[in-house]
């Protein structure tokens, strides 16, 4: 009996390393965890796109759950979660602040008079310093950032239904019950 | 003779291309920091190669981060930590050792050290098994005459 299990052994093994091979293969190596969640937003201070002389900081959202995402013109898989953003600001369903990561201001402003401009207002960080500070490496990115400017979740590429539905969704809901910190 | 000056030339091409895409000229001992720095980093666009390898324009921008943190006097420590603060562990090439990453740092070490523990043990078992005792004499009369019935014995000794 012993000596039966014995054999059973390398089995095991196996077994056990598909289970995790089977694991990596539904695990998308480009969605590393975020070390921001649960971390203040960093403060920024920049001029918005299409009113240059006006500037918009993270602080000015202070009380408010909302997004910040990270968009350009070049960029690909912007125009793929573009749609459901323009739905979801025609439904005011949470306020939109865009970042416009490393554009021309010219060509990022055609871009939202092409395909729709579903932002509460986007700044612009040419020069892709204050991506830096947000730890953007595949645009689109998206956090939510809750009443108190914490960032409380980060979508790596596009915002998908299914994404929107069952994580984001819920997590808005949530948050805007709890009240904003005294500070 | 002209040749083979053209042909030393042609070597330094590579370091114009570089010069191209870091924007200011550190001293020595500072560039080799910043070549240094880069290279245990990961670049999260293109996640097989290194800050220093990669041309993605993440790359750069993060490389001149680098060169402008280290012309500030910072430390590598300081800069390697701006890095992970806002790229998290996996930036590091070089894992830190802590609680998610124990696994990886101590597994292969453990399995060595299992490995050596199955095969010490597996000699042991053997050696226990094997009768090193030599033939008595009756025995060996017994082989004797085993063989030479056979008649294979054709050498006998």
């Amino acid at each position: 009996m012993r000596k039966a299990l014995i054999y059973l052994l390398p089995l095991a093994v196996f077994l056990i390393v598909a289970v995790f091979l089977l694991r990596g293969l539904w695990l998308n190596p480009r969605e590393v965890p975020s070390p921001f969640i649960d971390k203040p937003a960093p403060m920024f201070s920049l001029a918005q796109l299409t009113q240059p002389e006006a500037k918009f900081s993270p602080a000015d959202m202070k009380g408010q759950v909302w997004l910040l995402n990270v968009w350009a013109s070049w960029c690909v898989a912007c125009r793929q979660e573009h749609p459901l953003l323009v739905e979801l600001s025609k439904r005011k369903a949470v306020p939109i602040i865009g970042l416009n990561y490393k554009d021309k201001p010219d060509a990022a402003k055609g871009w939202l008079a092409q395909w729709g401009d579903p932002y509460d207002l986007s700044v612009k960080d040419i020069d892709g310093r204050i991506g830096i500070e947000y730890g953007v490496y595949g645009v689109p990115e998206t956090f939510v950032i809750d009443k108190n400017g914490v960032i409380r979740f980060k979508q790596i590429g596009p915002i998908t239904e299914e994404i929107w539905q069952k994580k984001m969704l819920p997590l808005l809901d949530e948050l805007r019950k709890t009240g904003a910190a005294a500070s | 003779m002209r040749r083979i000056l053209a042909l030393l030339l042609l070597g330094f091409l590579p370091l114009l291309a570089q010069a191209s895409t870091e924007p200011t000229m550190l001293d020595p001992v500072s560039q080799k920091r910043l070549v240094d720095l880069s290279a245990q980093l990961r670049c999260l666009v293109c996640q097989n190669q290194s800050i220093a390898e990669s041309n993605a324009e993440l790359a750069v921008d993060l490389r001149n981060q680098i060169n402008e943190q280290i012309k500030l006097g910072r430390s590598d420590k300081e800069i390697v930590d701006f890095m992970v603060t806002r790229y998290g562990d996996f930036v590091l090439y070089r894992p830190p050792f802590k609680a998610t990453t124990a696994l990886l740092w101590i597994g292969p070490i453990a399995l060595l050290l299992l490995a050596v523990l199955v095969f010490y043990r597996t000699l042991v078992s053997r050696r226990a098994r094997v009768d090193e005792r030599p033939l008595t004499d009756a025995e060996r009369a017994e082989t004797q005459r085993m063989l030479a019935s056979t008649g294979q014995n054709k050498n006998p000794s």
